[in-house]
């Protein structure tokens, strides 16, 4: 049975090249109407990890695009990227974690 | 530069609050440690359950500083949120810093979370209550767009000093909760002018329940904090009597409703 009150959750990853310097893990947005939150962490991995929450079901296909064009853009490796969503939209997705991105040093 | 305080993220106030660089947070995002109860209720959760903790230094003093992010939820108070503001009260008692700043923002009790988010706001105030008693000045500012209503409103008015701006808004219950209980006649929430000359900052500095109004900027709610670290104001019955006395007279020059 689906619970449409439910959190979906879903999960991508990358192979990546661009391993930034080590940093203390990156908080940018809020989670709140239209807007969300990215968390980027360490990761002890050569992959660019990407786990979502979102209150908003069944755009997992939207997600797999948005998150595919930011692993080309930044092709991080050693990263886990965590978003928690309450309904932002693909634009606003994408300019926060290019935001988070941005306060990482990464090697060239 | 004037950098509006309500614009900012709760997260960006406390950058610029405090020393540069000096802000150390205890139980960060990448702890986790997010509220049980919302994912139940098909709502995402904060890395942080919308509030910031820890230990800074401000103008090189070494104080506690806290912060509600009213973009989520409206700041309000959860079973995660309120016991991480009450474990942070707490090691205050041990720590003894020069003083606990608080940025509130919010709503009162986030209303998914009901009980545990009533029991959690009780046992702030008894936590401030027990920091007030061991001389550490608590200084609450209040300049978010969200204001301060509901729980944390009591919250507030427990503290030492309140700093308040024209943009922030302090009271129990809010323009819309007094609208839905006792009808538009009584108040009406979208009389913008009613609801600032009611709860807005002017009219709360005014009326003696803030000890200060400064402008809707970060450098001046910081200039504020300053200036109340180092300076307790002990709850003594006396000053409870001169309340009393206080709230008496402003009740003897209300006109009443017919």
């Amino acid at each position: 049975m689906t619970n449409s009150t439910s959190i979906e959750s879903m999960h991508f990853e990358f192979d990546g090249h661009r391993h930034p310097a080590a940093f203390t893990p990156v908080l940018v947005g809020v989670v709140g109407s239209g807007n969300l939150e990215v968390m980027v962490e360490p990761a002890a991995h050569d992959r660019c990890s990407v786990g979502i929450e979102t209150s908003a079901r069944g755009f997992e296909a939207i997600w797999a695009a948005v998150v595919r064009d930011f692993h080309e853009r930044h092709h991080l490796a050693g990263v886990t990227v965590s978003v928690n969503d309450m309904g932002a939209t693909p634009a606003v997705v994408s300019l926060r974690l290019d935001q988070a991105v941005a306060g990482l040093k990464v090697a060239p | 530069m004037n950098i509006s305080y309500a614009e900012c993220t709760a997260r960006e106030r406390l950058a610029r609050l405090c020393d540069t660089d000096s802000f150390h947070e205890w139980l960060p995002p990448s702890e986790r440690l997010t509220s049980p109860h919302l994912a139940q209720l098909g709502v995402p959760s904060s890395f942080d359950d919308g509030v910031v903790i820890g230990r800074a230094q401000l103008d090189g003093h070494t104080v506690f500083v806290g912060a509600q992010e009213g973009g989520f939820m409206g700041g309000g108070v959860g079973e995660v949120h309120g016991a991480k503001l009450v474990g942070w009260l707490r090691r205050a008692l041990r720590e003894r810093p020069a003083g606990v700043v608080l940025l509130a923002e919010s709503g009162g009790v986030r209303l998914h979370e009901a009980n545990a988010g009533l029991i959690a706001v009780s046992e702030v105030m008894r936590a401030v209550l027990d920091v007030r008693a061991a001389g550490i000045p608590v200084i609450v500012l209040i300049g978010g767009a969200n204001g301060c209503f509901g729980g944390m409103g009591l919250v507030a008015r427990c503290a030492d000093h309140l700093v308040i701006s024209e943009t922030g808004r302090l009271a129990m219950s809010g323009p819309e909760v007094i609208e839905a209980s006792h009808g538009v006649d009584e108040f009406d929430s979208r009389d913008r002018a009613l609801v600032w000359r009611t709860t807005g900052g002017r009219h709360r500095a005014e009326s003696g329940d803030c000890d200060r109004l400064v402008d809707d900027d970060v450098a001046a709610f910081r200039a504020a904090a300053i200036d109340s670290l180092n300076a307790s104001q002990p709850l003594t019955m006396a000053s409870l009597e001169a309340e009393h006395a206080l709230l008496a007279a402003r009740l003897a020059t209300t006109p009443l409703h017919p």
